[in-house]
């Protein structure tokens, strides 16, 4: 059949995507992925854990998170995906599911609600996770001073910050470069530092 | 905890039914971890299912997919996605190619740079 040759070299990524509800991640997804954006929904139980498996009936108070996600063929043997965070911070049990071994993440802001991201800068830098910060810019307009809104996320300076356009393909893929080289810098930093 | 085992919406399978109960999968499979049929897979010959057929089609044709897109395009959960393929891959019906990661506990730092320069590339060449 058409299989590739040699798989055994193949092998994926994936950068996640986060931000406040509405902020734009499923549209910044869109705008770079080469499928249309799909969902998957993960389904929690509560009172979950260290229950016996034949205990579980479809009754017990369940909740259904939805992430969406877009994938992009990097070469032959490499696919990136991308994971837009489902919009409800408080799920974070599914979180932990998506920055397991990502590259990074793309925190969105909007600058009218900026302290819709708070918590999930929090959660990064917690999980020690590299991410830059995008704003997206709803109606093209570039309001605000990016040093304003550095000083008001409280995020490090090394921590890169930019414009974008979730609509935009050219900017989402400027956008995703700016990650892997900004986590690329870094691991170099740390090999330079222990060496 | 992740569970898969519960009411589906709308979905082309009962999960519940599907995984006879089971919630727990018996690997750890990474959401982008890609999925590939293999050559006894193919044969069609070992296949216990309905599903199964489903994910042998989904991952046989040159185009592998992650666990995410099988749950996606299946329209079941994740846990249930999971559970299904462990299942087929401990029979030898799929190939998991689980990812090499770029955590702390990623296991080695050299083949993870190696990977990120691919990826830089690549975006660069979109
Ligand atoms: N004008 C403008 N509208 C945008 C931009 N980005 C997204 N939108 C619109 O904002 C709305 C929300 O965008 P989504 O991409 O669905 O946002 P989301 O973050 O995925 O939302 P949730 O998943 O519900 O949290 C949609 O109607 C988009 O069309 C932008 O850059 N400019
Ligand atoms: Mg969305």
């Amino acid at each position: 059949m058409n299989q590739p040759a040699d798989t055994s070299r193949v092998t994926s990524a994936k950068i996640v995507i986060a931000g406040g509800f509405g902020v734009g991640k499923t549209t910044l997804v869109g705008s770079v992925s080469e499928i249309t954006p799909l969902t998957t929904e993960a389904i929690m139980t509560s009172a979950s854990e260290g229950v016996d498996d034949n205990n579980l009936v479809p009754d017990k108070a369940t909740t259904t998170v939805a992430m969406d996600f877009g994938r992009i063929t990097i070469d032959q043997d490499l696919i990136l995906y991308l994971f837009g965070t489902p919009g409800q911070t408080r799920f974070w049990f599914m979180w932990d599911e998506l920055v397991r071994g990502a590259i990074g993440a793309i925190v969105l802001v909007d600058t009218r609600r900026l302290a819709d991201c708070f918590s999930v800068i929090d959660f990064f830098e917690h999980r020690k996770l590299p991410y830059l910060v995008a704003v997206n810019c709803f109606d093209g307009e570039r309001l605000h001073d990016l040093q304003d809104i550095r000083d008001a996320l409280q995020v490090s300076p090394d921590v890169p910050l930019l414009y974008t356009d979730a609509r935009n393909r050219e900017s989402t893929k400027q956008t995703l470069i700016k990650l892997v080289e900004y986590v690329l810098s870094m691991r170099r930093t740390r090999t330079v530092g222990v060496g | 905890m992740v569970l898969g085992g519960d009411e589906p919406t709308g979905s082309l399978v009962r999960p519940y039914a599907v995984t006879r109960g089971r919630t727990r999968p018996q690997l750890e499979i990474a959401l982008e971890a890609l999925v590939e049929t293999t050559a006894r897979g193919r044969s069609g010959q070992f296949l216990g299912g309905r599903e199964q057929k489903v994910i042998v089609d989904l991952c046989g044709g040159g185009r592998l997919q992650s666990l995410a897109e099988i749950a996606a395009r299946m329209e079941v959960p994740l846990g249930v996605a999971r559970v299904l393929v462990a299942d087929m891959a401990a029979d030898g019906l799929l190939a998991v190619h689980e990812p090499t990661g770029f955590g702390d506990d990623a296991a080695d730092e050299t083949v993870g740079t190696e990977l990120l320069e691919r990826v830089l590339s690549g975006l660069r060449r979109l």
